[in-house]
């Protein structure tokens, strides 16, 4: 595949399970005749019929909750949430069915499905369309989080996700589907619990994920100009965390800066940085760095928008911070 | 206690041979020993959590179930869950062993009382939440579908049967589903349990319409109201519903006007419904009517209910010393199952 965008990355992770395995199918509200709400979908319908890419009604929890059955039952159901935010409407089958059932039921059954869907704070969408779920969703027993940040990383890890026999929610980013970048044409899989270095660097480990991974590539260029080594690692599963390649990176620099677009309070990078504590304080040479979104719901205003979720120069300054205090 | 709804009698019931009779009666009782067993060992301090019993709804259970295909087809269930595993066939003793939190159990001692399941017999669970398993019973029915009519596997035709009370048809997911079960054509069949009472509101203080079959009408599929006291009747209809959903013909809403004689669980004090209306239910047993009608009809003999009567009862005293007997669930192994790679 030439250069792609990241939307139609997904829909050929889509495509190619679909062709693969028919027990994959796709359902959602708009997913079938109108493509998805950002077109992940788009004319698979045609390809596979109504029953494979099946358009729901807006009834979030109940779809969800049909997931499961299907999934239980052994078909791997994909579910798109139109926006990652609706699916707070359903929590329930999500947390208590999706995620414990396994368990529960003494390893009856398996519940191999998928949960996709954009978000993340867009562009003045308002406080519901522009939330971090994979915060609400991280203390769930038995779901894995996965997000993806770019073309490769986003076919590579839904191809896994698909074919994983866990519910995994797969977080995308509203603000990221029209990248571009050069694709494989062979075949490719990527796994989901392995973090992604981004920047090998030295000096300070600057953990992220999903669009604030290109926010920190934006503030790298900057630092480096300025003669900062840091090293960016894309923490790609978000539960459980790659704490291999984590550890590895805080043995060399001894500092770390945690960027993310969840609310400071229980966010990913609250438990993120509670586990480096647990696990690698005797490495730390300063306590851990938090660069999280503010405590409010997303407001409207562009301006305030801006001011409620980390921008490329915080991310500047808290290295120039950290480094130059000599801890 | 409020105008009691008059109780719907079928045109006819489908007619059953002695055996299917002895069945029957065999599950009913089956379902009935268990759970006074369930209690005396609750009250004794044996068995812990919240634990809710079925007295008196039995003719629900084994009329619906029995009319399934059993291993094939596919059941829901909620909190109120021990007789329809029973009815589709987990061994009793995996059952007690659950309420017992063995590792013997059904859930192997993770699920409980409220959480019991068995994919071998395509019990699709326990549900605790109220309307939960709906959507988990759709999602069944619509994997039948999926396998027919996508994967071409023209043995897919099972049915799924999900059971409810009366205090869920109040509930989004009750709605939600029976649209897109009718939208759909999904081989399915809502079975309403309808016992009047939500722990302690009344039916008719939760809901506007309090004939909740009626309510099928405006998804444009067929609501059915049975006696739930009557395991013959239940069945008939049970029986027509599941054959219209093995044709493709789509989902049923059966409301099964039924009671339960112990409180909503072990731990409900039951003050608030009259003993007028608790007698009254009481004087219409189902597991009386149905050795009333087999004797009536000479289709037994009263020995014959009795040693069946003896006999599940050995059934549930083995259970229970299967259920003591084992071992708990091993502390290593605390994680296991969180995740599809522990098998």
């Amino acid at each position: 595949m030439a250069e792609t965008l990241l939307f139609n990355a997904l829909r050929a992770a889509i495509d190619e399970e679909m062709a693969r395995d028919p027990s994959v199918f796709v359902l959602g509200e708009d997913v079938g005749h109108y493509g998805g709400s950002y077109k992940v979908t788009r004319e698979l319908y045609k390809k596979y019929g109504d029953l494979r890419v099946l358009d729901t009604p807006i009834a979030e929890n109940s779809f969800t909750g049909m997931a499961v059955g299907a999934a239980m039952t052994g078909l791997r159901p994909i579910i798109e949430g139109m926006n990652m935010g609706f699916l707070l409407l359903a929590f329930n089958q999500i947390a208590n069915n999706a995620g414990m059932l396994r368990y529960t039921s003494g390893g009856n059954y398996k519940i191999p499905m998928v949960i996709r869907g954009p978000g993340g704070v867009g562009r003045q969408l308002g406080a519901e369309h522009s939330q971090r779920l994979e915060a609400y969703f991280q203390g769930v027993p038995g779901l894995k989080l996965v997000a993806c940040s770019t073309p490769y990383n986003a076919k590579g890890l839904l191809k896994s996700a698909i074919r994983d026999d866990n519910p995994v929610l797969f977080f995308e980013h509203v603000l990221l589907y029209n990248l571009k970048e050069d694709l494989p044409e062979e075949e490719y899989l990527l796994p989901l619990d392995k973090a992604e270095l981004v920047r090998k660097g030295g000096d300070v480990t600057i953990l992220t994920y999903s669009r604030m991974r290109h926010h920190c590539i934006t503030a790298v260029k900057t630092l480096v100009q300025q003669g900062y080594d840091p090293e960016v690692i894309d923490l790609i599963s978000l539960k459980p965390l790659d704490f291999e390649t984590i550890g590895e990176s805080i043995r060399k620099t001894h500092r770390v800066i945690v960027v993310e677009e969840c609310m400071k309070s229980g966010g990913i990078g609250a438990e993120l940085t509670a586990s480096i504590n647990d696990r690698l304080f005797d490495e730390l040479d300063a306590p851990v760095l938090r660069l999280a979104s503010q405590d409010i719901p997303t407001p409207y205003n562009g301006t305030l928008e801006n001011l409620t979720i980390v921008q490329p120069q915080q991310i500047v300054e808290a290295v120039q911070k950290m480094i130059s205090l000599g801890v | 206690m409020i105008q009691e709804r008059t109780i719907p009698t079928l045109p006819s019931v489908n007619s059953i041979t002695r055996d299917e009779g002895l069945l029957l009666y065999e599950d009913m009782v089956l379902g009935r020993t268990f759970e006074d067993k369930c209690a005396e060992m609750y009250y004794r301090g044996k068995m812990f959590g919240f634990v809710h019993l079925y007295n008196g709804q039995e003719a629900v259970s084994t009329g619906v179930i029995g009319a399934m295909r059993p291993g094939n087809d596919y059941v829901c269930s909620t909190y109120r869950d021990h007789v329809h595993a029973l009815s589709v066939g987990v061994p009793a003793r995996e059952v007690m062993a659950e309420l017992f939190g063995k590792a013997t159990g059904c859930s192997k001692g993770r699920g409980g009382s409220m959480h019991l399941f068995s994919a071998k017999h395509h019990l699709l669970g326990g549900y605790a939440f109220i309307g939960e398993g709906i959507p988990v019973a759709l999602g069944a029915a619509f994997q039948s579908k999926y396998r027919r009519e996508v994967m071409g596997d023209e043995t897919a035709n099972q049915v799924t049967a999900a059971f409810f009370g009366d205090g869920t048809t109040n509930n989004g997911q009750f709605f939600e589903c029976l649209n897109m079960a009718a939208l759909w054509k999904l081989p399915i069949i809502f079975v309403v349990e309808n016992n009047k009472w939500a722990i302690g509101m009344a039916h008719e203080r939760a809901t506007s319409q309090p004939e909740i079959f009626k309510k099928a009408s405006v998804f444009d599929m067929p609501g059915v109201e049975v006696d739930g006291m009557d395991v013959l009747a239940v069945r008939t209809v049970a029986q027509a519903a599941i054959a219209r959903a093995r044709a493709g013909e789509g989902p049923t809403l059966i409301e099964c006007l039924t009671y339960r004689f112990r409180g909503h669980s072990l731990a409900d004090p039951d003050e608030l419904r009259s003993k007028a209306e608790k007698e009254a239910w009481l004087a219409r047993d189902p597991v009386k009517k149905l050795a009333t009608y087999l004797l009536d009809k000479q289709l037994v003999e009263a020995g014959e209910l009795k040693a069946i009567d003896r006999r599940i009862q050995e059934v549930v005293d083995d259970a229970i010393k299967f259920a003591q007997e084992s071992p708990e669930p091993d502390p290593s192994e605390l994680y296991r199952f969180v995740f599809a790679e522990d098998e």
